[in-house]
């Protein structure tokens, strides 16, 4: 395949006209990726001998953080291809996937402490992990006031994606502060290459369709959030041009 | 139903959280896309009509 | 690049802001801090040092919005732009004359403020040392968020809404050294960390705070 030929989406037209045939496809998919991760999972596995009935979270928290995480990386992508070759699509979808991001921010940690709550005796603990997510849910917040912030839009998008390369290397650095400061409670990586660390495979099935999932209604969300940018960005360019003539 | 047990209010809880949020992510995602769709289209036809 | 730093030092001492306000908010921190958690000493001895970082950080914060705005309101940016000297110098000289006017009397201040809250004894010499590594960074990631947030008006809460979360590395090891500090523990690592947030911070920064600043006055 060309490479080049991938530029062609960087043109809004294409880029509408494109997700008008994909788009539904997506959405259809994610939803039944998701629906069969979550009832699998919810319903058709066993109990866990130690967490009982509570290990059925796993479906929805470990697939939200997940996304949390790639959602950023995303925009971080997005950002720079914006700051290297200035499409305006790129910087939209930045834009667009930073809500569906802090979303995914707040399910991580909402069902971290419901599930919390019952098995560490407590909602919320200073623990590495969730103080990073926390931190990153606070990143969210910043990159998005920003964008709302500034009305020309090409200065919004220089300015957060600006933000969104100096808030990644802050991030990381945070991750790593708060491990020094705290050792937390939280148990490792139940995503690992490693054999030994993974959940048992009877959980990991209904995890990786419900990941699926997730992964698909993000997609799916981008690419409509991206085109509601698009058509937004494109009123206010012929509302601006009514205004001047 | 399955039976969970002692932490039924656990786990349905955080499913339905979960879920309640994306569907109102969704839901206003899609409410945005409509809205700004129907606006650009009357701006478009303003913009032809005047020429 | 001196006659610069020269300017915006004289426009600080003018303006009554620079020194006075920024101390004078961390001494209001630190009289209410006793007031919240009550007159015990041995209370007020262990959570010193975290309190005293956080009232710098706060009085650093507070006045962040200085930096670029009046130079922004009456033109003289615009002015400093076209100058020969590079945008990154500018920003840097902005960030030093931001340490100088508020970092530095707050590192200063900050034994005399310990003696109100009962710091440990053992717990100076850390807390003065990593305030003193730590505020240069904080004036130069203040310097990014105030040059991102420049041209809007009330840009004061975005301000503080994206310059905090930055600001989380470099309390972290800055409060830790000053509590193992007070603690008689051993500090090498903090103060590595910190030392080296600071210096990656002064050396690449200026270049995304220039960056933006040349975006907004585009």
């Amino acid at each position: 395949m060309n490479l080049n030929a991938l530029w062609e989406y960087a043109n809004p037209k294409k880029f509408i006209s494109t997700t008008d045939r994909v788009l539904p496809w997506v959405s259809v998919l994610s939803v039944t990726a998701l629906a069969a991760g979550l009832i699998w999972g919810f319903f058709f596995t066993p109990e866990d001998y130690r967490q009982g009935s509570t290990v059925k979270i796993i479906y929805i928290h470990v697939p939200s953080a997940l996304m949390a995480i790639n959602a950023w990386l995303m925009m971080l992508v997005t950002s720079l291809i914006w700051i290297v070759r200035r499409h305006h699509v790129s910087a939209l979808a930045a834009r667009a996937a930073a809500p569906v991001g802090m979303v995914m921010t707040v399910i991580a940690l909402l069902t971290g402490a419901i599930w919390g709550q019952p098995m560490w005796g407590t909602w919320w603990a200073w623990d590495p992990r969730l103080t990073s997510f926390l931190i990153l849910f606070l990143f969210y917040l910043g990159y998005i006031a920003l964008w709302e912030a500034i009305e020309n839009d090409d200065t919004a998008a220089d300015l957060t994606s600006i933000l969104c390369l100096v808030g990644s290397v802050f991030a990381l650095l945070s991750r790593y502060a708060v491990n020094f400061w705290n050792q937390g409670l939280h148990q490792g990586a139940s995503m690992s290459l490693d054999k030994e660390e993974h959940v048992a495979d009877v959980f990991y099935y209904p995890l990786l369709v419900s990941i699926a999932g997730f992964v698909l209604l993000f997609i799916a969300l981008v690419l409509l959030r991206t085109r509601t940018e698009i058509r937004a960005r494109r009123m206010r360019a012929l509302l601006a041009r009514e205004r001047m003539g | 139903m399955p039976d969970l047990g002692k932490y039924a209010e656990t786990v349905l809880s955080a499913y339905a959280v979960s879920i309640a949020l994306l569907i109102v992510l969704v839901t206003v995602s899609l409410w945005r896309a409509k809205r700004v769709k129907k606006q650009l289209e009357d701006v478009e036809m303003k913009a032809k009509r005047n020429g | 690049m001196i006659a610069l730093l020269i300017r915006d030092l004289r426009l600080a001492m003018r303006a009554g802001g620079g020194f006075g306000l920024g101390l004078a908010f961390f001494l209001i921190v630190v009289v209410l801090v006793p007031f919240g958690v009550g007159p015990q000493s041995t209370l007020l001895s262990s959570i010193a040092p975290g309190i005293l970082w956080l009232g710098a950080l706060l009085a650093c914060l507070l006045s962040l919005d200085r930096i670029f705005a009046l130079d922004w309101e009456d033109g003289s940016l615009d002015l400093l732009a076209t100058a020969p000297l590079p945008m990154e110098a500018i920003v840097t000289i902005k960030a030093l004359a931001h340490w100088l006017t508020t970092g530095l009397p707050l590192v200063l201040a900050a034994p005399v403020f310990g003696l109100l809250l009962s710091l440990p004894e053992a717990g100076y010499k850390p807390l003065i040392l990593s305030l003193f590594l730590g505020t240069p960074a904080l004036s130069v990631i203040g310097t990014f968020g105030a040059a991102l947030t420049v041209g809007l008006k009330r840009g004061g809460l975005l301000l503080s809404l994206l310059v905090l979360p930055l600001y989380v590395p470099t309390l972290i090891f800055g409060a830790e050294m000053a509590r193992r500090g007070a603690a008689g523990l051993d500090v090498t690592t903090p103060l590595l960390m910190l030392a080296g947030i600071t210096c990656g911070t002064i050396a690449l920064l200026p270049f995304a705070s220039a960056a933006v600043l040349r975006v907004n006055l585009r």
